[in-house]
């Protein structure tokens, strides 16, 4: 049977390839970094999340104004989104010409509507009616614009998601939520979460859509989400889509997750999205093995070139912690 | 000229803004169809309709923080809690995620919290909040409180207008006990400026909200013992007017904090301590605070009597510093 690729181009396929080595190798490169000292906070793996985070992102449409947010493991939703290596490393690194100047750790910047994607806050469930607010501005200024929100099954605890959720789909906004079941919030397994048959069946209380996919599998995300997207866009509300994956990490480098069954890493290592991607690509000859060759060079020559970048930026001045805080003072304006 | 109330001049100050600016908008429970739970935004969905006169679920993180995320995108959202004790209940939205938009990233997030404040009104314990104080040490917000007419109305147009998260604490007990002649012409009562409400030379409240009325009552009551108070009307708490506060107590050399919240922890503290740092050398007398007990507040007439301030407690108050 074919591959179901829900339109996607050769080259949209080979675009989609292209985030998922992104993601991958600029992590890989940031562990390098966190190992000799210079990322200054913490490291968030999103080994084995990185297929969901491209695909979720890639059903979106920035020229329409469409708005992402991502999670920590979503980097690769941010980099389809738009942001570059280099300002995430030198966001890492607290670098005073990183996007945030040095203010805000990894991947917590960006604006809604210059951008098309904002970083989250660390209380995550804030996220959700802040992303209900973006859906609903949009659709105040007539922009047809979707926003997508991924929150974690952690997340999916707290009061603000339920509020944000309840809310998005009374207004009937614009609306996709990507909730990543990945198996684990720090050390506390989603069993231990929620008593929910499935994270998915949420949606009943709220009264949206609702739908479950493999999030191992790209182009199963993908379609999912663009189906949500599609919906939202033509004026049916809410979608709340349940990504079934697995955080293959600790919560961050510094977690050897030993709390984690090692069986349980082994069958998912058998699952992981890129190697399942590519596979499917070759077998159903969309690509070559000289195609990902070519993608791989491609990222390894952008990821040295952004670290030489970060590397070289300057540390923000003492100084500036005092600006910037109300408007007035200029301080971003310079 | 009609006389204006200080629950009409908000809402012409809804209203004006909305029509000036098409940003502007109104979320919040029961705002639309039944005018909010004091009829602060009676006939604003009538003029405006239903989508810039939200009517929400009882949920105030969504209020709040959807307000939040359409201020990251270019509108204007004045969001209504329909008591200001509720806005406890989004105070992580607040304190983390709109307080720091600007400081963190960059991003500009200006919408307008507003609500029914104050004790006084037989509320009990939530019901009554003088909030201020519990967002004072989350930098990024601006806070104001209106005491007249006049400035209710001037104060919120300049919320609105505002680039930055601004919350508005009015006063519920002077929703219908205060009117004025108000401006026909638009007007703003700029942020972070004080209102010396009464010049005197002896001695300085500093106080806002309600009790610059109860200022009003002990300044009168000590004129007629030939002692001349200044009531400052501080009208915005964070960022606040320091020039004034020690403009005047360089001149009276005593002075006096007035205000409704609990007295520990309360916005008085941080008063009394710009003027210990900054004017140490003015004094003639220790800085004194008048305020509310250190109790949730009460609903019984009698307890809430003796919980809140009064002109009795500043005449105590002040007669004590005068005999320095």
């Amino acid at each position: 049977m074919a591959l179901e690729t829900f339109g996607l181009t050769r080259d949209q396929l080979l675009d989609i390839d292209y985030y998922l080595r992104l993601t991958r190798t600029l992590e890989e490169r940031l562990v390098a970094m966190f190992r000799q000292a210079k990322v200054i906070g913490g490291l968030y793996r999103s080994l084995g999340q990185e297929g969901e985070s491209v695909a979720a992102a890639y059903a979106l449409d920035y020229k329409q104004g469409d708005v992402v947010q991502p999670l920590i493991r979503n980097m690769g939703a941010i980099l389809v989104a738009g942001a570059t290596p280099s300002d995430i490393i030198k966001q890492y690194m607290a670098k005073g010409d990183s996007p945030t100047r040095g203010r805000e750790l990894n991947i917590h910047f960006g604006h809604p509507e210059r951008d098309g994607f904002i970083g989250q806050i660390s209380m995550l469930g804030d996220m959700i009616p802040v992303m209900a607010g973006i859906a609903l501005a949009g659709r105040m200024r007539k922009k047809n614009l979707v926003s997508l929100a991924f929150i974690g099954d952690g997340a999916s605890s707290t009061g603000a998601f339920y509020e944000g959720m309840n809310f998005a789909t009374v207004k009937k906004l614009p609306m996709v939520v990507v909730l990543e079941n990945n198996g684990y919030a720090y050390s506390t397994p989603t069993a231990n979460q929620t008593a929910a048959r499935a994270l998915a069946d949420k949606a009943y209380a709220f009264g949206c859509a609702s739908d479950t996919v493999d999030g191992n599998d790209v182009l199963a995300t993908y379609g999912a989400v663009k189906r949500a997207v599609d919906h939202a866009r033509s004026g049916g509300g809410v979608t709340l889509l349940e990504v079934i994956t697995f955080r293959m990490k600790g919560h961050a480098e510094h977690d050897n997750a030993a709390y984690v069954p090692p069986e349980l890493v082994e069958e998912w290592k058998g699952k992981d999205p890129l190697q399942r991607f590519e596979r499917a690509l070759v077998e159903n000859h969309y690509a070559s093995g000289e195609d990902f060759s070519r993608i791989q060079e491609r990222v390894r020559r952008e990821v040295d070139t952004a670290t030489d970048e970060a590397e070289r930026s300057p540390m923000p001045r003492g100084e500036e912690a005092a600006m910037g805080l109300y408007a007035g003072d200029g301080y971003w304006e310079s | 000229m009609a006389e204006t109330t200080y629950i009409e001049a908000i809402t012409q100050a809804m209203a004006e803004e909305m029509a000036r600016d098409e940003r502007v908008f109104l979320i919040g429970e029961d705002v639309g169809a039944y005018g909010g739970a004091f009829k602060t935004s009676a006939g604003l969905l009538e003029r405006f309709g239903a989508e810039r006169v939200i009517d929400t679920p009882i949920s105030e993180i969504a209020i709040v923080g959807a307000a939040s995320g359409a201020a990251l995108m270019g509108m204007r959202p004045i969001a209504e809690m329909q008591f200001i004790d509720f806005i406890t209940c989004a105070y992580d939205m607040l304190v983390n995620f709109a307080a720091t938009s600007r400081y963190r990233v960059g991003s500009s997030c200006p919408l307008v919290v507003r609500g029914p404040a104050g004790a006084g009104v037989h509320g009990g314990p939530f019901h009554s909040l003088s909030p201020e104080a519990m967002f004072m040490n989350r930098p990024g917000l601006k806070i104001v409180s209106p005491g007249t007419a006049y400035d209710a109305k001037g104060l919120l147009k300049a919320a609105i207008r505002d680039d930055d998260p601004v919350i508005y604490i009015e006063h519920k007990f002077l929703y219908r006990r205060i009117k004025e002649n108000l401006p026909e012409e638009d007007y703003i009562v700029p942020l972070g400026k004080a209102n010396v409400r009464r010049s005197g030379k002896d001695l300085t409240i500093v106080t806002w909200g309600a009790m610059i009325y109860v200022a009003d009552e002990a300044a009168d009551a000590l004129a007629k013992d030939g002692v001349s108070v200044e009531v400052i009307d501080l009208r915005s708490i964070l960022p606040f007017d320091e020039e004034a506060i020690l403009t005047s107590v360089a001149k009276t050399n005593r002075a006096i904090i007035l205000h409704e919240a609990p007295l520990t922890g309360g916005a008085g503290a941080e008063f009394a301590a710009r003027i210990a740092e900054k004017a140490f050398d003015y004094l003639d007398a220790p800085i004194k605070r008048v305020a509310s007990l250190d109790v949730p507040t009460p609903y019984s007439p009698p307890l809430e009597e003796y919980y809140l301030p009064n002109a009795s407690k500043v005449l105590a108050a002040a007669r004590e510093l005068l005999a320095y």
